[in-house]
């Protein structure tokens, strides 16, 4: 099975673009294991923020799905055409990465 | 950029964490670094369930008990002064992590422990339901957030420590969400980020544990210890796919209901290999390790190449009133306990080796420390079930406190000079394109293969030879833009860590030419007597070094 991954990337609302790409999965699989997929097959630069892979205990791989926030690491891959873009209320970093982190959790040269 | 601290902390797990509180009550100021975001990444948040300590809650405990149970495991290499600091302040860094509201969980009034491998008496600590790391994690980042005196840092990668003279004096980091180049001056600095699981396909801990503690303080001249000791956790799940759980999760199944490790005929197995269990959960990691794999290979595995783990005879109030919302979690996963078994499979969980470090946690380069997982020697060639997150706690507590009392020791301080090869790598123009990624996964498919709880010399040889070649196609030169989080520099400077520690232990799993605790030589079955020593590696140069070392001197249970 296949799903169709539309993942938008860039670094800025001006220049940004969405890419798709045909990740194969099995049924139970995370979306996060299909960026991570994307990543060693496809495209290496893709930027995704993720520590604990599959526990659901960091709480960083927060973006949005078809409009709507999810953690990655639990919403379920599908064979249809899936949409990510990164969290609209935060600042962007590049891609699907956003600065979550709390302002006095952030370093500041 | 450029930031001055007394004291630099690489990691903020709970050793992390606990070190900045520490050291910060000291009256030092503190500079809390971590390469993912404060307290979520590492391995502290992953902890599903036991922390191992002497509180005597449950049954009449000491801190005696709990070593002469942490030395058995060890298998005869454990550091003793090491495994006594990790036992002997445990139940204080335990308490205090009471009075700050973590929420042990309670039985009748007091602290509930449960009953775990190797231990002799009920002595883990928990957090309902399978909340451990999640609630040590945010309890002790609400601690830092409220202590005086600590700078965090989320976001930002220690890529080299500075030395002057072989005294560390600071650090070169990379901030990840601008992609800026910064120097840290630092009068004292505590590796605590933690072990090496990354190195492995199937694991249990976070994705940035890839042993950049290990190679940091390697390339700053500290020698590493059992390095050949990589735990595997019998019990990781392997299918139905499950999402939302770490695959560590069964081990508090085993705690609360027992449950029956089955092979493909539905039998019980551990037997075969020296521990009967009859539902009841008493088999070491490394037994159940080596009976699992053993089943596999006659072909008595499950499907997906484990055993089944069977809770088919508890009742559905049973599973709820043990795991409430976890039985939820499961259902949506369509896995229901009462009606089938899931499989299981050993899994990449801890390192036993890691930095050589006195009880001080002082490594032996001047001003840099150690923490947690990253300090080799106080779990021998086997950990117990439970020694992790205390390590943590008690090791960071200490480490914290000689960090603070160097604070005046030292005799350098940090020069921008000794910076520039760190700081001209990482604002290098990209080198030739590589699949950074695909090469991690190469990486962790021949450790996992090669490298795992099984080795021979033949898969040894090859899995240095693949290494070898990944180190060639890496180059010298990072790959990537530089700019904000770009993976492929990010990958690189990754991969630079994990393949000079994937090669420690390769070469030191290949030089142990017998079998102990978590490092089995299929070509060496035996344990040998003059195999009781701890092998010590350097990196003077380009090559490391291996030398063999009598174990730590033994201190008085008492």
């Amino acid at each position: 099975m296949k799903a169709t991954v539309k993942v938008w990337r860039g670094l800025d609302a001006e220049t940004g673009r969405f890419e798709t790409y045909e990740v194969p999965f099995e049924p139970g699989q995370s979306v996060l294991d299909g960026l991570r997929w994307i990543r060693a097959n496809r495209d290496p630069s893709l930027a995704i923020r993720f520590s604990c892979i599959n526990a659901n205990a960091c709480k960083e791989c927060m973006m949005e799905l078809d409009g709507e926030t999810v953690y990655a690491c639990t919403a379920r891959l599908e064979p249809r055409e899936m949409t990510l873009k990164p969290l609209r209320n935060k600042k962007l970093v590049r891609d699907l990465v956003t600065e979550i982190a709390p302002p006095a959790e952030r370093f500041k040269g | 950029m450029h930031v001055e601290t007394d004291i630099l902390i690489i990691g903020s797990g709970g050793a992390g964490m606990y070190a900045a509180i520490e050291a910060a009550r000291a009256g030092v100021s503190v500079f809390l670094a971590d390469r993912s975001l404060i307290g979520r990444g590492g391995a502290t948040v992953m902890a599903q369930m036991t922390v191992a300590v002497a509180l005597g809650e449950e049954t009449p405990d000491h801190w005696s008990h709990h070593l002469a149970d942490t030395i058995r495991a060890g298998r005869g290499l454990t550091d003793e002064r090491l495994a006594r600091l990790l036992c002997e302040d445990g139940p204080d860094c335990i308490r205090e992590m009471d009075t700050w509201g973590v929420g042990w969980a309670r039985r009748d009034g007091h602290i509930a422990q449960a009953m775990a491998p190797g231990h002799d008496r009920p002595r883990c600590a928990y957090v309902d339901f399978l909340n451990t790391g999640p609630a040590v994690s945010k309890t002790l980042r609400t601690v830092v957030n409220r202590t005086s005196g600590i700078r965090k840092a989320g976001d930002l990668m220690i890529v080299d420590l500075v030395r002057r003279d072989g005294e560390v004096t600071g650090a070169v980091a990379l901030h990840l969400s601008t992609g800026a180049p910064v120097t840290i001056a630092a009068k004292a600095t505590i590796v605590a980020a933690g072990g090496l699981t990354r190195l492995y396909r199937r694991n249990s801990a976070s994705a940035n544990m890839g042993g950049d503690g290990y190679a940091l303080a390697l390339r700053a001249g500290a020698p590493l210890i059992d390095m050949e000791f990589v735990q595997f956790f019998p019990i990781g799940h392997l299918a139905p796919r499950l999402i939302g759980m770490d695959p560590i999760m069964w081990d508090p199944f085993r705690y609360k209901l027992g449950g029956r490790l089955l092979n493909s005929d539905k039998e019980e197995f551990t037997a075969r290999y020296g521990t009967r269990e009859d539902g009841k959960y008493v088999v070491t990691r490394d037994l159940a390790t080596y009976a699992i794999i053993k089943e596999v290979d006659a072909g008595r595995g499950s499907p997906h190449g484990g055993a089944y783990l069977s809770f088919e005879h508890c009742s559905a109030e049973a599973l709820r009133a043990a795991f409430g919302p976890v039985i939820d979690r499961l259902a949506a996963n369509n896995i229901d306990l009462t009606k089938m078994p899931v499989e299981v499979a050993p899994i990449a969980h801890y390192h036993m080796g890691g930095v050589a470090a006195d009880a001080r946690m002082e490594t032996e380069v001047p001003g840099l420390m150690v923490a947690g997982e990253a300090v080799g020697g106080a779990n021998g060639a086997n950990r117990l079930s439970g020694n992790a997150i205390t390590e943590a706690l008690a090791f960071g507590r200490r480490a914290g406190r000689s960090a603070a009392e160097r604070v005046r020791g030292g005799r350098h301080v940090f020069r921008p000079a000794d910076a520039r090869a760190a700081m001209d790598l990482i604002t290098a123009d990209g080198g030739p394109e590589l699949n950074t990624a695909a090469m991690i996964q190469t990486l962790q498919a021949t450790m996992a293969d090669d490298v795992g709880p099984f080795r021979t010399k033949a898969k040894l040889v090859r899995a240095l030879a693949t290494i070898d070649d990944l180190t060639a196609t890496l180059g010298e030169r990072p790959v990537g833009d530089g700019g904000r989080f770009d993976m492929r520099r990010i990958d690189w400077l990754d991969l630079c860590n994990m393949l000079l520690v994937a090669r420690i232990v390769a070469q030191a799993a290949l030089r142990r030419t017998e079998s102990r605790g978590a490092h089995q030589r299929e070509d060496f079955p035996g344990m040998l007597p003059e195999w009781q020593v701890n092998q010590v590696a350097h990196y003077p140069g380009r090559e490391v070094a291996l030398e063999s070392m009598p174990v730590a001197a033994k201190v008085a249970a008492q």
